[in-house]
Order: structure tokens, then sequence, then C-alpha cells
């Protein structure tokens, strides 16, 4: 585990869609360190061998019968929609480079 | 104080057998309810409330109950839910810019639940922005003030709910629960809270936060109104595929039994030797405790001590996983299909990056930023994958410690409520505060949160922690220790 | 030039996106609908609402176990559910829900039938000069479709894009192949193979005009004989299967251009455009492709039990590779009767009735690869449309080989019976098609032609065979077509050369 610089949460903030201020980057820079410095006390456990564990326990796999529901009313889908295009969803330009 | 005012003040059961008796209307105690957090509206504990839909359903309710058919023994009650319990048709903000014109279109688990057994669902608690947080300081309606004390935290993040049940709004209030928000809360306010077992209650509907941590859970006035809560909320829900397809047990019937058995006699009780160190604790608070393990061992409980020896890890690996799971949970806000938009983007990352910054507080930023840095290529082995394998091995503690008793008792928190303000520019101090409450998220435990005295006029919590789907033995100790020595703290004392 | 550009072999391999054959979606109970309004097939969990959650479709793993099977690959006992976190206004909840460290199903192979250097059409002629080739399959995993953003001007306007999550939730296998493909007939080859196969097996329509089945190509290429696997592109989304082999070949010249220029292959995702035949550099991949794979939390790992893998595999229908080789081997078709009477399921199971029913697999054969196709293709219909069954094919091939029905007339009755169905028998009779085989009969005729044609008899008993067929159509002629053709050239020849 390695020391959080600067650059490292701005590439973050980019991960992560955050647009971050110079001065919010460093007082995170600050935050993440010390927390960072904290969960470092995890570095000297052992844990050779031991199986990561993902939830609470493991269920048998939960299965849905392949019935297909009433979608939800398209009116309500967009309801809260900041905007809308008719029962479609409004956003900048999209530019391909992914899916 | 009329008689209505006086049963809003008491407990879920005591309200339910004025409404039995007609002694008074559900529309009576509906109304009652709504006077009181206009009374209390300094307290900010309730953030937005449905006082017409509510009285329309207490006169429903009151027509069952004159008929003789109530729907369940929270038919015509009032009741809250924390803002990130979804219901249809209501707001759901969580607390945050981002979510504050958000409508839900349909009901959580628990609303739908809740609405069928009659209860009235008036309205909706302040909590910690997206449940981050252990003072509910951290929300966009401005900080909730304990009840007690308004000077200080009513704790977090289900820290509305705590305050409202506190004060007398209502006698039951939904929370959720991640790393102790509903416990912690509790002991703050003196109510009591109940975290069921990982699977127990369907997370639909609950927003997320981390959700192989997230639970959600009661706080009321006694241990017996936890329980019949429970009793309603728990159960398989097939739209939560971590949901436990275990039958449930009567927890409020079962208490009733326990009660005609009488003494605790056969059960024993851990006390985990890393919770009871004296740095770091306040000595109030370790005196009520030991008070109140004395209290039990009169009613027949044995006491040993025990060692969870990851203790000292559980912090750390919470915040891994929670930070984690919750950089990715959050990912869905941006303002896209629904919640806040920037205004004018100039192309579609700007939209994303200025909908979400101007939309999450600091605190939300930092622990999105820390979490997608624990999954981030290089350090997710270093982080998310050691903080899983802790996570077992904190998981095995318990499951050891379980062999030899059937409960665990440990002080709620480390020190009482703290005044607002003085954690709010120091993170790692506010994290380190929910010390003794992670560890059953972690483990997926039922933990219960109860009064037991007070300490610098504030009161105290003790906390129960039970093996994997074992409410029952903690829900009867608890009830047993209320029955014997009521530490109930009642309600605080109000400037008039 | 030339001879130094082919110092280069190209290396391919294919990951393909097809939609699994389900009612509703892989983790929401929306229908499955192509061709809707926009957000008309969607549930709250598509539309990622605060608080929903995910529950795994059952039919999900039942296909994706055929689907296992079906390339001979191993179905994992357990699998896990990763989410693949990115920002995109089509992924509602700002990350994909696929399968990343413990896909579904691992390692297998299909077999496609390649000619001796792997150089021309791949898709078999006759027997000449093909073999088999095994192409490795790397995984198949589970994952979720994303929705649609919409461009078109007319719609969204200039400035923006309108978001349809219809298609968001819709379950995908991606079956990732081994760089095992060395042409771009091979990897069409490999693309028609897989695709018959999901579709005998039902586990995809892999309609590509849908969207149902797509495909990207990792193109890379090498010297002749090297081992190393030199840098790789990715052409995205290749939606037909003439695109995909367009794209392999023009991003393989433009590989070699480079190099030959002197340059280098950077690795970067390619958009091919097929106006042009040009792929060009779409986004360079960069180390800021980071998509954060974790276990989702929500979802319970996936566990298949062995008894599950069972049953399924004793449901599982003869793959079209099998019966290829069983349609040969045991029904003594030629290799090209078999590829097509193997394409679709329909036409086999068709093919494998009738063959049974009047015990003439060949003729059998003939009479669907010739006639049977054509008249579905002057139709345009599918075979399912018409009203012919197995029995009335058999019948009518059954009256063929006893003498009783000609093939010329038979090939009148046909039209008939694929449109209309029927009794061929009652329907030859009805037409008065029926064979002549009384001897005296066709004497009567042959005698007659003999005698009107005697210059072409003197030709032909001065030892001149061609004008043989001129008398038996002649022949034909008077009897309408009802005498048997073997006969007549018999009597023919008897009478004249006698």
């Amino acid at each position: 585990m390695s020391r959080i610089e600067s650059k490292d949460l701005t590439r973050m903030a980019v991960l992560a869609r955050l647009a971050l201020g110079e001065d919010e980057i460093s007082s995170m820079t600050r935050d993440l360190e010390q927390i960072l410095g904290y969960v470092a006390t995890l570095e000297g456990l052992d844990t050779e061998g031991v199986p990561p564990t993902a939830q609470g326990f493991e269920l048998a796999t939960p299965l849905r019968a392949d019935v297909p529901e009433t979608p939800i009313d398209p009116e309500l889908a967009v309801a809260n929609a900041p905007a809308r295009q008719g029962t479609a969803f409004l956003v900048p330009k999209v530019l391909e480079e992914e899916g | 104080m009329s008689l209505v005012e006086k049963l809003l003040a008491g407990t879920l059961g005591e309200q339910r057998e004025g409404l039995d008796r007609r002694d008074i209307s559900a529309r009576e105690l509906v109304a009652a309810s709504f006077s009181r957090i206009t009374a209390r509206e300094s307290l900010t504990a309730v953030v937005s409330r449905r006082d017409e839909a509510a009285l329309a359903s207490a006169e429903a309710s009151d027509a069952r109950i004159m008929r003789g058919e109530p729907l369940s023994k929270l038919d015509g009650i009032p009741i809250l839910l924390k803002d990130n319990i979804v219901q249809a048709g209501e707001p759901a903000t969580c607390a945050s810019r981002i979510l504050g014109n958000f409508v839900s279109p349909y009901d959580a688990f628990v609303t739908e639940r809740l609405a069928a057994a009659g209860a009235i669902i008036v309205g909706r608690t302040n909590m910690d922005e997206f449940a981050m947080g252990s003072s509910t300081e951290n929300s966009i309606y401005g900080p909730s003030h304990n009840p007690w004390d308004e000077t200080r935290t009513c704790g977090g993040s289900s820290g509305g709910s705590a305050a409202a049940v506190a004060a007398g709004m209502v006698p039951l209030a939904f929370g959720s629960d991640t790393g102790g928000s509903i416990r912690q809360p509790a002991s703050y306010c003196g109510v009591v809270g109940l975290k069921p077992s990982y699977g127990r209650v369907s997370r639909w509907g609950l927003v997320a936060f981390a959700s192989s941590l997230d639970q959600i859970g009661p706080l009321a006035r006694s241990v017996s109104d936890c329980a019949l809560a429970l009793d309603l909320i728990a159960g398989h829900d097939a739209k939560d595929s971590t949901s436990i397809p275990e039958d449930i047990p009567n927890w409020s019937g079962d208490l009733e039994k326990a009660r005609a058995a009488g003494s605790l006699d056969g059960l024993a009780i851990g006390l985990p030797r890393e919770y009871f160190v004296e740095e770091g604790v306040e000595p109030g608070i370790l005196a009520r405790v030991r008070e109140a393990i004395t209290t039990l061992e009169e009613a027949g409980a044995s006491f040993e001590e025990i060692s969870l020896p990851h203790t000292a890890y559980t912090i750390a690996t919470y915040y891994l996983i929670a930070t984690a799971e919750a950089s990715s949970n959050l990912a869905r806000f941006d303002g896209v299909r629904y919640g806040r938009r920037a205004e004018q983007p100039k192309d579609l990352n700007d939209l994303y990056e200025r909908s979400r910054s101007e939309g999450f507080s600091a605190e939300v930023k930092r622990r999105i930023l820390l979490g997608t840095y624990v999954l981030s290529a290089g350090y997710y082995d270093a982080y998310y994958v050691k903080a899983q394998r802790v996570r077992t091995l904190i998981r095995r503690d318990f499951e050891a410690a379980f062999e030899s008793c059937d409960a665990i008792l440990t002080p709620t928190t480390p020190e009482v409520a703290f005044r607002l303000g003085s954690k709010s520019d120091d993170p790692l101090s506010m994290y380190l505060s929910d010390v003794y409450t992670v560890s059953a998220n972690l483990a997926g435990l039922p933990a219960l949160s109860m009064p037991c005295g007070m300490s610098e006029g504030m009161p105290v919590g003790m906390q129960l922690l039970g093996p994997p789907l074992g409410e029952a033995a903690i829900l009867r100790i608890g009830d047993a220790y209320e029955r014997r020595c009521d530490q109930s703290v009642g309600l605080p004392p109000e400037k008039s | 030039m030339a001879s130094e550009l082919d110092r280069y072999e190209i290396v391919i391999g294919l990951e393909v996106h097809t939609h699994l054959k389900t009612a509703s979606k892989l983790f929401s109970p929306a229908p499955v609908l192509y061709g809707e309004e926009p957000n008309h097939s969607v549930h709250a969990i598509d539309l990622a609402l605060p608080g929903v959650l995910p529950v795994l479709n059952e039919r999900v793993v039942e296909l994706a176990i055929r689907l296992g099977l079906a390339i001979h690959g191993t179905v994992n006992p357990r699998s896990v559910f990763a989410r693949k976190n990115y920002f995109y206004p089509d992924l509602p909840k700002g990350y994909q829900i696929s399968q990343f460290e413990d896909p579904v199903v691992s390692g297998g192979w299909l077999e496609i039938e390649v000619n001796g250097k792997g150089e021309g059409k791949s898709a078999s002629v006759g027997n000449a000069k093909t073999s088999m080739r095994r192409i490795g399959i790397t995984r198949a995993h589970l994952e979720e479709d994303a929705g649609k953003s919409i461009h078109d001007v007319a719609i969204a306007g200039r400035d923006d894009s309108c978001i349809d999550l219809n298609r968001a939730g819709v379950p995908l296998l991606e079956i990732v192949s081994e760089p095992d493909l060395r042409s771009a007939q091979e990897a069409t080859a490999y693309l028609r193979e897989l695709r018959a196969i999901l579709r005998y097996i039902g586990v995809s329509d892999a309609d590509m005009e849908k969207g149902q089945f797509r495909c990207d190509a990792n193109v890379s290429i090498r010297p002749h004989g090297s081992q190393e696997l030199g840098t790789r592109t990715e052409v995205k989304n290749l939606n037909s299967f003439s695109n995909v082999e367009d794209a392999i070949e023009a991003e393989a010249l433009r590989q070699r251009e480079l190099i030959a220029d002197g340059g280098e292959v950077v690795q970067a995702t390619m958009g091919f455009d097929p106006v042009r035949r040009r792929t060009s550099v779409q986004r360079l991949k960069e180390n800021s492709d980071d998509y954060r794979y974790f276990p989702d939390p929500d979802l319970i790992p996936l566990r298949i039990d062995p008894a599950q893998i069972e049953a399924v595999r004793a449901e599982l229908p003869e793959l079209p590779g099998d019966k290829r080789a069983r349609f040969e081997s045991e029904l003594g078709l030629s290799g090209y009767d078999a590829g097509v009477l193997t394409a679709n399921r329909g036409l086999a199971d068709f093919f494998e009735q009738t063959a049974k029913a009047c015990s003439a697999p060949k003729a059998a054969a003939n009479w669907m690869t010739r006639d049977l196709l054509r008249e579905l293709k002057e139709r345009d219909v599918e075979l399912s449309e018409m009203a012919i069954t197995p029995h009335i094919l058999a019948s009518m091939i059954r009256l063929i080989e006893e003498g009783r029905l000609t093939s010329r007339n038979a090939a009148q009755l046909f039209p008939i019976l694929v449109s209309e169905g029927g009794d061929p028998e009652a329907l030859m009779i009805a037409r008065g098609l029926e064979a002549v085989s009384d001897s005296g009969t066709i004497d009567g005729f042959v005698d007659a032609v003999i005698a009107g044609h005697s210059d072409v008899v003197e030709q032909i008993r001065g030892g001149d065979d061609k004008p043989l067929n001129f008398l038996m159509g002649q022949v034909m002629k008077a009897s309408q077509g009802k005498a048997d053709p073997g006969q007549v050239r018999q009597k023919l020849i008897d009478k004249i050369r006698g």
C-alpha cells in the first residue's frame, strides 16, 4: 500500500465523474492519506489462505421464473427526468466511444 | 397533558391498547403526532410529512378498529420512515441535493408491508446524506438535534428517526444500519434500536449505501415494540437476492412466552475483552454497562469473558468495503434519468461531473473517491480483497465466540452524544466512533441497542449481539432487562 | 510490395455478443421486446431507480448450460456476477453486471470447415479440398445489454441524444474465441457455425439485423511461422457477416501497411466504415480504462448443480456438426447436401423425417436441396410457412421409386404440394399423371414415333446415338409424360436396332 498523491486523486475524480477544484483535491488528498494511513493497520495481518467474504453468507442462487411483468408506465419512467423528448431521456450529444 | 398526548409519548403497546379500548382514535393519535412534529420542528427530525394522506389512512384504520378488524397491531399507529426508504408518490432525497426533486414511483418492500398492516406513515426523517455519517449533520436539511440536549448530535445516520422517537413524535420509526446507523443514534437518544441479521429484511426500496452491509430496522421505545415491528417487516422477498428464504419466527409472541417462563437461567452472555478497555471508553458508559450486567446476572444470565481478536481491524475493514460498494452504488446518480442535473451542461462529461459535484456533499465525494481508489487497478487486491479476507476473520471470531455463548454484550458507543460540529472537520475520528457497531454488519449479525441509564445527563446505550438469525435471544435478554429494571429513559425534559 | 505484405499472417479472435431467447430480462421482469417506442419495455430495475435490486432470470441459466455443452466447454459449478464500472448514458446503473474472474462457461471449441490453406471461400463446395479445423473458445459469460443512444437529428436535435432503455438489461452471452482464426473467411465460417449452433439449441435467434448477434474482432498480424502474437486492435460493433469480413481484411491491410512503412501497431479500439471499407482508430486503449470490477454484492454467486447440467445434456439436440457427419456416414449424403440440410434445424428435421418415411435418403436430399429450397427462395418464405410435410414429400418420392410417377411429372406436382399440401397419389391420379406402365400402350407410342421419323431412325441405325434423345422426347410427349423414360429408351433401341 502506497501513499496517495494528488495525481492519484485527480485520476479517481475522473473515474468517478467528480469535478474537483484545486482546494478540494488537496484537502481530499490529505483526508484520504490520513484514512489510508489508518487502514494500513491491515497490512500487518496475515490473511494467507483466508477466503474473501463478499456477503454475510452465501445462499443458494435465488432465481426468478422467466415470466415478463407489465412494464412501468413510460410516462412514469421519465417523470423524474431532468430533460426528456417524448418518452426518451435527453442528454447532450453522445459521442461514440464506448458501448 | 391530554390522554392522547400521554399515549403518544408512550410505547406502541400502550397506544395499541388505547386504540383497541377506543380511548382514542387513530385520527386523534395521528393528528397529535403531527402537532408534536410541529412543536419540535427545531430538532429537524422530520424532513417531509404527509398530513392529508396520513389522516385519511387513520380514518380508514378507525373504521377497521370500530369493526373490530384491525389489520395488525400497527393498524392506526403513526410511524416515520428514514428518507432512504422509498414510498410511491413521495420524495426520497436521502438528504442529498442530487435527489432534491426525486419522487419515487414505487414502494419499498418494508413500506408495502407497513402500509398493508395499517401503519400510518406520517412522514420521512432526516439522515446523513446517503447514510454516510454518524451525526445527521451531513444533510441538505441541516443537522438534526438531540432532544436531550439540542447542542448535541442525535447520532447518525438514522438520527432523524431516533430523535423523532425520543421526542415522542411517533412510537416507532424505521432506519437503516450499515455500520451502526440505527444503534448509535438509538443509544445517543435513549431509545431502542434493532439491526436485524443481514438478509432478514428485504433491501428492496432501500437506497443502497453498501449493499453487503445495509439492513433496515426499527427504532422504538421498548424492546417488545421492536419485536412487533420486526414481525411485520422480516421475511423472504423474492425481489432481493440477498433475502434469506427462512420462515420467520413470531418474535413478539416468543417474548410473551419467555416472560411467562421468567428468568434468563441458562443463558450465557459473552463480554468481549477487546470492547471493555478503559482507554477510549467514557467511564460513565462503562459504569452503566457494568450495572446492566449485574441486573442481568440477577435475572439469571451468566457472563463470561470472550475474545474477538480481530476487533482492532474492524473499522479499517469496514471503511474499505463500505466505500468500495458505495462508489459503485452511487454511480447511478448521474443527472440523466432522475435527480438534479447541472444547469446548461456544455457536453455529456460536463453534465456528469457538474451534476455529481454539485449534487454530493464533501463527505459523500470523499467516500466515493476512497471507494474508487480501493477498487482501482493496482490497489484492488491490497485494499478490497484484503478487507474481504479480514472480514472472513472477523466473522470467524464471532462464530467461535458463539460456540460458548448465546449473546454478546458491549457498550453501543464509546462516548455519549458529542457536540454538534465537534467532529465535522475530522472524518477519521468520526469513523472511529463506530468502533463497537461495525462488526455486526461485517459479520451479518443481529444487534440491539437499548438504554441502560444516563451519563453526563445523556443517555447511555448497551448493545446485544446475537449469532446470525439469532434475534430471538437478544430480544429476550433485552426485554428481561427492560422489565427488571426500567432504564428506558423516558421523554427528555423540555424547555417550556 | 505484395510479396512483402504476404509475409504476414492474420491472427483473429472474436467476441460475440448474443441475445438470449428469454421472455424477460436478465435481472428484471420487463419483457424483452424489439421495436418498441423508447422506454416502453422497462422496469424500475432497468431505470436503475434508487433502491432497486437485481434477481437472476432462471431461464438464462439453462441456456448458458446448453451453450456450454454445445461448445464442449466446462459449465462452472460456481460463477460470479461482477460489476463493470463506467459512465455512459445508456448504462443506467453506472455499471454493467457481467462476469469477470469466474465466467459460467470456460474453455470449449467448435469446428469449422476450411479449405487446404485457409484461403478463399471456406463455404464447402462439394467434398473438394476441405477439412475441419477446431477453433478454441476461451470462455462464455453472462451479462446485461446496455440501452440505446439515439443520435438521429430529426428526433434528438443537433446537440442532443435520446436515451432509450428498452434494450437495457436484455440477457447476453459473450462468447470469446481463442486467437485461432487465420483469415476473414475463417472468421465468418466460425460465426456462421456459432450462429447455427445457437439457433439449433434454442439459445438465441441470433438475428443480426435485430442486433441479437454482434461481433467485435481482435485483429493482429505476424510474420508467417512466428509463434508470438502481434499487438492487436479491436474492431467494434460489426453487424453483418460481410462487415466482419471486410473489416478484418481492411484492418489487416492497415496493419501491414503501417509496419511496411516502418510504423508499429498500437492497442486501440477501431471503428469500421463499411462504405469506404476502412478502419480507423476510435479510441486508444489507455491506462485510464479502469473498470474496477468487483463481485456484485446484490447478487449471490451462481451455483450450478451437476445434476442440472446432466438434465440439460439429456435434452440437448444433436448439434449441426454431429448431424452433418451422421448424414454423410449413415445416410450416404454428399458433404454438400449434408451441409445444406443441416444449416438449420427445421430443414434437418424435415429431411430426417422424410428420409425415414420414404427410405430413400438420397432422393429426399435431392428433392430438398434442389427443388424445395428453390421453391422457398422464389417465394421468399420459410419452410414452416408452407403446407408441405415430410409425409407428403416422402409419399411423392415413394411414387417415383415405385415407377408410378415420373420425375418430370413429379416436378409438375411439386409446387402444388409445397404450397397446398394434399395427398400426392390422389393429386397424381386426378391430374392423370400416373405413369403408363402397360407395355402395349407404350409400344403403340413408340411404333408411331418410329414410323413418323424414319430419317432419324436411319441415323441411329447408322450408329449415331445422339438423336435417340429426340425420339425419347417425342414418345414422352405422346404419352403426356406418363411413360417411364427408361422403359421408352429400351424399347426404342430394341425396335430400331432389333
